[in-house]
């Protein structure tokens, strides 16, 4: 099965070890991947700020990058959706097909590789941000607003880790505030959201923050940072590659 | 505090001042939305019940026409008296004229949406009619001289230290204070003196049954049925997306309602008005102001399946931390930020960017309204059509002519961090909105595509 890896632009420029950890994690469960060296962006920055009219040259480049492969994987939840839906290109049967099988890290997992067992260790106690395009636009995990049997494909796969002690939210899916731009266009109230999420996992003493996109997880992390907390963010590959 | 005349961002600034309050305002809302989950989890046909309803409205939306034709026909054989207003002008001309014709200068108003929508109060005000609004929370705004914050809970920006004072300027309360009983008595036998002198009351509309000519109003306080019951006219203000096909049909909404808006079971009072009592007139006045454009959307008509339960307003993390005000439109929240832009697309164009667009609201709307996913297509429609500040176009165009580019892209992200490694101030300064709460993002000396290249061997 050959496994075109996608990495967003912003996990590529900051934060290269979630890459990395993911590049072994998909390796460890037997892929073969492959890192197309001319992605830049899936253009989701310019769409969900009105400008989906300017993507058509991201939208190009991706499906150069993308096409032909078994999957396509990439760490965030964001991203992945944003290619499924909003992905097209002057060969549409090419965009089309990458719309069908792109899928977000985890879901990847558990639903294609059927993952049953890790090697990993981590023992700490662990806070999981559901990210709400992963969750509401993936579906990783069911969303508290329906009446519908729980499930959470990054919590299934978080078990498998040793040590690892999962702990429970007041609000299980409530929005970090992120949100793109909207982080910087409405400043205060995602701010706000940042640390309201920050203060629900520091309730459950938590010693880590993950999640499946390392967005959410920046935003997190910028606020922990600014209140000295010791508290840590890892993108769920980290801790599911982790050896500690 | 009248309406803050700010964009979303801005008015969210100002409420996020006082922390606390805000802290306050998100908690007593999330409290609402838990006590919505519980009730939906009771039905375990919930999402059946949803489907329902969604499946009933799409047919409403496809038969409007036909459906409006069959519900006068049968409201006039019933002896109701049907307007039809095309705007909101129309819409207040019509009841300014049926109270003229009775011959008074007072009415009472159950709460209604659309005359907030059509700015009737204010109307009616400046020609010489007093207009008092008999919903508790929406009286205590009257007094403020604010509009509600709140499609379902008007006055749910407001602790009871706020209420305490106003109704102590309004209504001779005692000063300071805060006893819920004490103050909803002052306002019970302030409010039981207007309903038994009025002649003309006018409530609003849930549902328009087009079988029988008949109409519901849900409330949780009977001050619709006190207005109407007590008064000679009773003038029914009906947003025309509010028919219904059949009687039936009732049971999938009312059951949806309640549980939506508050968790209750059903509203405490769910009134069926068929026709007038003898002696007494009974118009109803159907406005369509913009509604048959937003119809004429593919993209928005869904927005119209709306039966305004406030769910999305309760569960969006952004209308917990903005207040209702920050929204600049009579029906704030996430529903407001997509009918807003069709009454005016300039006013309005900030709001369906007030959103994270986390799909909260899609999910625990009842009749299944892709909420998120037109906050998404009105800001696509929004800055192709201009609305959007030339500054920002400018830098999405240079930020689209690098990403596309795989060479200008690595550049970019290169002297982007190098700026942050070596030069931080450039980033970490007080025109950073990002900065202002939260730190940069440690940038690493090589980017990942780096790293594959010299690990790798490609």
């Amino acid at each position: 099965m050959r496994v075109g890896l996608f990495i967003p632009c912003y996990i590529d420029q900051f934060y290269p070890k979630v890459a990395i950890a993911t590049l072994k994690l998909l390796q460890n469960v037997g892929c073969e991947v492959d890192y197309p060296l001319q992605q830049t962006c899936c253009g989701q920055p310019m769409a969900n700020s009105g400008y989906e009219h300017l993507t058509g040259g991201c939208n190009e480049n991706f499906v150069r990058n993308f096409s032909g492969y078994d999957y396509i994987v990439s760490p965030s939840g964001s991203c992945t959706l944003h290619i499924k839906h909003h992905l097209h290109a002057a060969n549409e049967s090419e965009a089309s097909a990458i719309r069908s099988r792109i899928y977000e890290l985890t879901e990847f997992l558990t639903d294609v590789v059927k993952v049953s067992s890790l090697k990993a260790t981590f023992p700490y106690r662990v806070g999981l941000h559901q990210s709400c395009h992963g969750q509401r636009g993936l579906h990783l995990a069911q969303m508290s607003e329906l009446v519908a049997p729980p499930f959470s494909k990054p919590a299934q796969l978080l078990n498998l880790v040793d040590g690892l002690d999962l702990v429970q939210l007041d609000r299980r899916d409530e929005c970090c505030g992120f949100g793109g731009t909207f982080c910087v266009t409405e400043e205060a109230v995602s701010a706000k959201m940042g640390k309201d999420r920050v203060a629900d996992h520091l309730r459950h003493g938590v010693n880590y923050i993950t999640g499946v996109d390392v967005s959410c997880l920046m935003h997190l992390e910028g606020i922990l940072k600014r209140a000295n907390s010791a508290v840590q963010v890892k993108h769920i590959a980290e801790i599911l590659t982790a050896t500690v | 505090m009248n309406q803050l005349n700010l964009d979303h961002a801005s008015a969210a600034v100002e409420f996020n001042k006082d922390e606390p309050r805000v802290d306050w305002h998100d908690e007593t809302l999330w409290f609402v939305r838990t006590k919505r989950d519980r009730a939906a989890a009771q039905l375990p046909e919930w999402e059946q019940l949803r489907e329902a309803a969604s499946q009933i409205k799409n047919h409403v939306l496809s038969n409007m026409h036909d459906l409006l034709a069959q519900f006068e026909e049968n409201a006039k054989q019933n002896g109701i008296t049907v307007h039809w207003a095309e705007n909101a002008d129309e819409h207040n001309a019509i009841i300014h004229k049926l109270i003229q014709d009775a011959g008074v200068t007072r009415m009472v108003k159950s709460k209604s949406m659309l005359t907030e929508e059509c700015h009737l109060n204010d109307y009616l005000t400046r020609h010489g009619i007093e207009v008092i609004d008999s919903d508790l929370g929406e009286r205590i705004v009257q007094m403020r001289k604010e509009p509600p914050s709140h499609i379902v809970l008007p006055a749910i920006h407001l602790k009871k230290s706020d209420v305490g004072e106003t109704f102590h300027e309004h209504l001779g309360t005692e000063k300071g204070a805060t006893d819920p009983q004490y103050l909803t008595e002052a306002a019970r036998q302030h409010l039981r003196d207007t309903f038994l002198t009025r002649k003309v009351a006018l409530t609003g509309v849930n549902f328009a049954i087009a079988e029988t000519g008949g109409f519901v109003v849900c409330t949780n306080e009977g001050n619709a049925d006190m207005g109407a019951h007590l008064a000679d006219v009773h003038i029914a203000a009906m947003g025309f997306e509010k028919i219904i096909p059949r009687a039936e049909h009732l049971g999938v909404f009312l059951r949806l309602l309640a549980r939506s808006a508050t968790g209750q079971p059903i509203t405490t009072f769910s009134s069926h008005f068929h026709r007038p009592r003898p002696g007494q007139q009974m118009h109803i006045v159907i406005v369509d102001n913009g509604r048959s454009r937003q119809l004429g959307r593919p993209d928005f008509r869904n927005s119209l399946k709306c039966i305004r339960c406030a769910a999305c307003l309760n569960t969006c993390p952004v209308y917990r931390r903005s207040g209702g005000h920050s929204y600049h439109s009579a029906i704030a929240g996430p529903i407001g930020s997509i009918l807003a832009p069709n009454l005016d697309m300039k006013l309005n164009a900030d709001l369906p960017f007030a959103s994270t667009l986390c799909g909260s609201c899609s999910n625990v709307c009842p009749v299944k309204i892709d909420i998120h996913d037109q906050l998404y297509k009105w800001r696509q429609v929004l800055m192709k059509e201009g609305y959007g500040p030339g500054s920002k176009t400018a830098a999405m165009k240079a930020m689209a002519t690098v990403l596309e580019s795989p060479s200008l892209y690595r550049v970019a992200g290169k002297i982007g961090r190098g700026v942050l490694r070596f030069t931080p101030v450039l980033a970490e300064n007080r025109f950073n909105p990002w900065y202002n709460q939260r730190e940069m993002p440690e940038p690493p000396a090589e980017s990942f595509r780096d790293w594959y290249i010299n690990n790798k061997k490609v």
